[in-house]
């Protein structure tokens, strides 16, 4: 049912490899070019909280097929310190680390589909799917 | 038992040697990228071969010249570290089997001789590797300086308004770099009106949205405006969905707008002359 590929994300290059990856397997699925920045921008956006909190961890990028419909799934997972506060983060310009606080609202709004599984002290386990239309 | 060793090669060298390079081309099959002419082939083991006797025979820095050289050239052509691993194996594999097809290498002294043979390959194995690795870095760190290089340049294209044009990731070290050019330039060039060019900025994320604030807010406070240009309408659709707020930016689809916007700031405007 799906194809799938991944990188692990250790140092801030591996962020441009993941969103290579990306980049490439959208290309391949028809997505467009709007679309395309969408979902290397969402990679990027995971990839960096990978690198920024948890250290290292993996992106995983799947082709799904799903009642004849295409589609990409993201998957960021790492065994980071996890998310304290889920509701929170997903709060339009909280941030812990300075930044924009844009980044997961940002890749939520990006996506179709969104979903967030933390356990804190455990890791965080991210999934994001774009449809193809 | 090195000069054993060191004689047979020698006189069985042509043996040797068709024998290895006939291995090494089937193990070259598995890799159909890599296009090694004969002759290429040809040279390059008579090379090796030289370089496996002349660590028996020679001084130690004789060889370790040789080794340095034909490390080198190897990494030159591009040919894969796990075939050259595999070649040395492949070569000491050769040289035993032959030595015990002589009667050489018997049951009493097979031992002696795995220990030999050992110390003999492991050395030369290490020393590719460790040529190998240091070559590579030293390529590394070569084009980290040459990326560092055309990182970020500020051109002065009027008076009072300069561009960075930026191309390609941003990252950390690239940001901070951004951000000191910037201000060095403003300061150099007298620029009123910086012109951000993010054309060759392939993703806009929040960490670079955020990084291209803050230097557009150090511009400001040295005294001069930022602009940001180059913006493509996917990055524009990416930007608004991610909800970066750049309300206190001017910015422009191209450079070209960008410049004349700046003229405009700076009271000035580009004319069309009547021709005399």
């Amino acid at each position: 049912m799906s194809d799938q590929s991944s990188v692990e994300i250790l140092t801030e290059w591996d962020i441009v490899a993941a969103r290579q990856l990306g980049r490439n397997v959208a290309k391949e699925l028809g997505f467009g070019t709007v679309d395309q920045a969408r979902i290397t921008t969402a990679i990027s956006e995971l990839a960096r909280n990978i690198y920024l909190y948890a250290g290292q961890g993996r992106i995983e990028i799947q082709q799904l097929t799903e009642n004849g419909m295409k589609g990409i799934l993201i998957i960021a997972a790492d065994s980071g310190p996890g998310i304290p506060d889920v509701r929170k983060v997903m709060e339009d310009g909280f941030t812990t680390s300075g930044g924009l606080g844009a980044g997961l609202p940002g890749v939520k709004r990006l996506m179709d589909d969104f979903r967030i599984e933390t356990i804190q002290g455990e890791g965080t386990d991210i999934r994001a799917t774009k449809w193809l239309r | 038992m090195n000069k054993q060793m060191a004689t047979y090669i020698q006189e069985n060298m042509t043996e040797i040697t068709v024998k290895w390079q006939q291995q090494m081309k089937n193990e070259q099959g598995e890799r159909s990228y890599q296009v090694i002419s004969d002759e290429m082939m040809n040279q390059t083991s008579q090379e090796f071969a030289g370089l496996m006797m002349s660590s028996l025979l020679e001084s130690n820095e004789a060889y370790e010249s040789r080794l340095q050289d034909f490390a080198e050239k190897v990494v030159r052509l591009g040919w894969s570290i796990t075939y050259v691993t595999k070649a040395i194996d492949c070569f000491a594999e050769i040289v035993y089997e032959g030595m015990k097809e002589q009667g050489i290498i018997q049951q009493e002294n097979m031992d002696a001789f795995i220990h030999e043979f050992a110390n003999w390959a492991t050395p030369i194995r290490n020393s590719t590797l460790d040529t190998y690795s240091k070559t590579w870095e030293r390529t590394v760190s070569l084009q980290k300086i040459a990326l560092q290089e055309l990182s970020a340049s500020l051109i002065p294209v009027f008076d009072k308004v300069s561009v960075m044009p930026l191309v390609g990731t941003i990252d950390t070290e690239r940001a901070k770099l951004i951000i000191e050019n910037l201000l060095d330039g403003v300061v150099r060039h007298r620029a009123e009106v910086v012109l951000l060019d993010i054309t060759g900025v392939p993703v806009v994320d929040t960490m670079v949205a955020h990084h291209i604030i803050q230097a557009a807010d150090a511009v400001r406070l040295v005294g001069a405006k930022c602009m940001l240009v180059g913006i493509r309408p996917e990055i524009a659709q990416t930007i608004v969905t991610l909800g970066i707020n750049l309300n206190d930016f001017t910015t422009t689809s191209t450079l070209q707008r960008g410049v004349e916007q700046a003229l405009a700031w700076t009271n000035r405007k580009i004319v069309e002359v009547e021709e005399i």
